[in-house]
């Protein structure tokens, strides 16, 4: 079977610093894995990777991400641009800033559709009520025509997961998209995600610092440290029998609902210390190396 | 029964709202009757989703805001309302810890200045060695290193920042403090040392605080009692221990219920629970 998408030995550079240091992960049709880490592990680059936008000054080193088989950074610009937002889905983190403030939701939800499935305006509307109405928005057509700053944050949430989906993509790239929501819409929103890429049958690479999340929706998971993939595995084999000390580390410093507060241990800053300096290492090796 | 440092008395607050350019039209009220008391010594969690008024009820309980009705009472004086000469002494002793320490610490001062400014502001301070002193003894304090009295705010990490606004927030060895979301920013692994440095200090300094937080997990480690915000009322209000063992209010336990915890739950996904909308209890109407 071909992964859905299939990443090897992935090295991504800004300016001096490595970002990525020889990433390989895959995710195979209908699979969603979990890619955790915290901030400056490197997961959001790593999206981004797939997405085609990474930052002006980012420089692919090596490695291969190929995306149903086809190599995407070997396609031609034009090829990479259909397939991104049709095959290849974001939900983005930041609600807010992912909307045309000053286009109403219906325009921007007809426009992907009319730019990707050639759909008429009118067709479009009809689609993108649908949709709505699948993302539990009730009173679609009022939803429509409203601006994004006249619904709330989950509801503009909800748009975006609409319109990743709108498309019938293979691939959604969701990248920490219920970070910024209360608990309570983050559980809608996680429910969400779960019918419609059931509905639709798409793989998910799912983004997230939390490994609470990572508990309820993903079935597989990679962590990640400084660029580097330290473990990976069934979720429910990681979380139950982690197998490096960074994933027991964070497992143990989660704060937790149902247990009282003598449970929590710190992540020790000489086991950061030590990836960071295992990762400058690895840094060392690739250069001394003659090109 | 424990000695209250902090108490409020059907607390409320609003702001105005117009209607048309020109005429007032009353109050939106955000606060609606808290009564809420915090022992000395001990800590409470103050939780809520957003517009549920929690950050609102911490700056009226360092007076950031004037209530519109009902009481503050700091140390058994009412300074509900108080104006802002008659407050200054009081300010020492009540102080205030940020969400963001990137925003409220200023980027132009190196952590030294930074760190002692309440104390000049006070006229503590006995000249230049006894600033670096002061500086120096609330960064061991904060478990920072020395060395970072010269540093700006933007060479030190999210954790350090905080840790360096926790130190500013003690310069003035205040009784009581209110911490807005301190750690919610913080990675994991940051979050746990923030957490354990305000137990600590806590029982080294005997600290009174409101500890505010969307997160019920973090209330757990830190706090004694807690009090659910809903849409500015009290909901539930009690003991740590009873109120996440044996929760009373279907928002309470809905909330509990919406935390994913680190474990795999087939069916957690599945079940969409009724959207409970809470009557307050216990809160003054």
């Amino acid at each position: 079977m071909t992964a859905t998408l299939a990443i090897e030995n992935l090295k991504v550079a800004i300016g001096d610093s490595n970002v990525l240091r020889g990433v390989s992960l895959d995710v195979q049709p209908g699979e969603v894995r979990g890619l955790v880490g915290e901030s400056g592990a490197g997961k959001s680059m790593l999206g981004r990777a797939v997405l085609g936008l990474l930052p002006a000054n980012a420089v692919i080193a090596s490695g291969r991400i190929t995306f149903e088989g086809r190599d995407l950074l070997a396609m031609r610009e034009t090829e990479r641009r259909d397939l991104l937002g049709r095959r290849i889905a974001l939900i983005p983190q930041d609600p807010m800033t992912s909307l045309n403030p000053v286009k109403r939701v219906g325009s921007q939800i007809g426009s992907l559709l009319r730019h990707h499935l050639s759909l008429s305006k009118r067709a479009a509307l009809t689609r993108a009520a649908e949709l709505l109405t699948e993302v539990a928005i009730r009173e679609p057509e009022r939803v429509l025509s409203l601006y994004p700053h006249e619904i709330s944050g989950g509801m503009r949430q909800r748009v975006l997961i609409a319109m990743a989906f709108a498309c019938d993509p293979s691939l959604v790239i969701a990248d920490e998209p219920t970070t910024a929501l209360d608990v309570t819409v983050q559980r809608q929103v996680l429910q969400l995600v779960e019918r419609l890429r059931l509905r639709y049958g798409s793989a998910v690479l799912f983004i997230t610092h939390d490994l609470g999340v990572v508990a309820k929706i993903c079935r597989t998971m990679t962590v990640l440290h400084a660029g580097r993939v330290l473990e990976e595995g069934e979720t429910a084999e990681v979380l139950v029998r982690p197998h490096h000390a960074y994933t027991r580390a964070l497992l143990a410093a989660t704060p937790r609902a149902d247990r009282p507060a003598e449970a929590l241990r710190p992540v020790p800053p000489a086991l950061i210390e030590q990836l960071w300096s295992d990762a400058r290492k690895l840094d060392s090796m690739s250069v001394a190396r003659p090109a | 029964m424990s000695d209250p440092l902090v108490r409020t008395t059907s607390l409320r607050f609003g702001y105005p709202q117009r209607k048309g350019l020109f005429r007032k039209s009353g109050l939106r009220e955000v606060i609606k009757g808290v009564d809420i008391v915090v022992p000395r010594g001990s800590v409470l969690g103050l939780v809520g989703e957003s517009g549920s008024g929690k950050t609102t009820l911490g700056r009226l309980l360092v007076r950031l805001l004037q209530p519109t009705a009902g009481g503050i009472q700091f140390d058994g004086v009412e300074i509900g309302g108080l104006d802002e000469s008659e407050l200054r002494p009081l300010r020492a002793r009540i102080q205030m810890i940020f969400q963001d320490p990137q925003s409220s610490l200023n980027p132009r001062l190196r952590l030294g200045t930074t760190l002692t400014r309440p104390l000049h502001a006070y006229g503590r301070l006995k000249g230049p060695q006894d600033q670096r002193e002061r500086a120096a003894a609330l960064l061991n304090l904060v478990g920072l290193p020395v060395e970072f009295i010269d540093r700006y705010p933007n060479e030190l990490s999210g954790g350090q920042r905080q840790r360096a606004g926790i130190a500013r927030a003690l310069a003035l060895e205040p009784d009581f403090i209110v911490a807005d979301e301190i750690v919610s920013g913080l990675d994991v692994s940051t979050q746990a040392h923030i957490l354990l440095l305000l137990k600590e200090l806590r029982a080294r300094l005997g600290l009174t605080m409101v500890f505010i937080s969307h997160d019920l997990s973090l209330v757990r480690v830190l706090c004694d009692d807690v009090a659910i915000l809903y849409h500015g009322e009290v909901v539930e209000y009690g003991p740590v221990a009873r109120v996440f063992s044996a929760p009373q209010h279907a928002y309470t336990r809905q909330l509990l219920a919406a935390i994913p915890l680190p474990d795999v739950e087939p069916g957690w996904l599945d079940d969409t629970p009724p959207v409970v909308t809470p009557q307050p209890q216990g809160s003054a109407a």
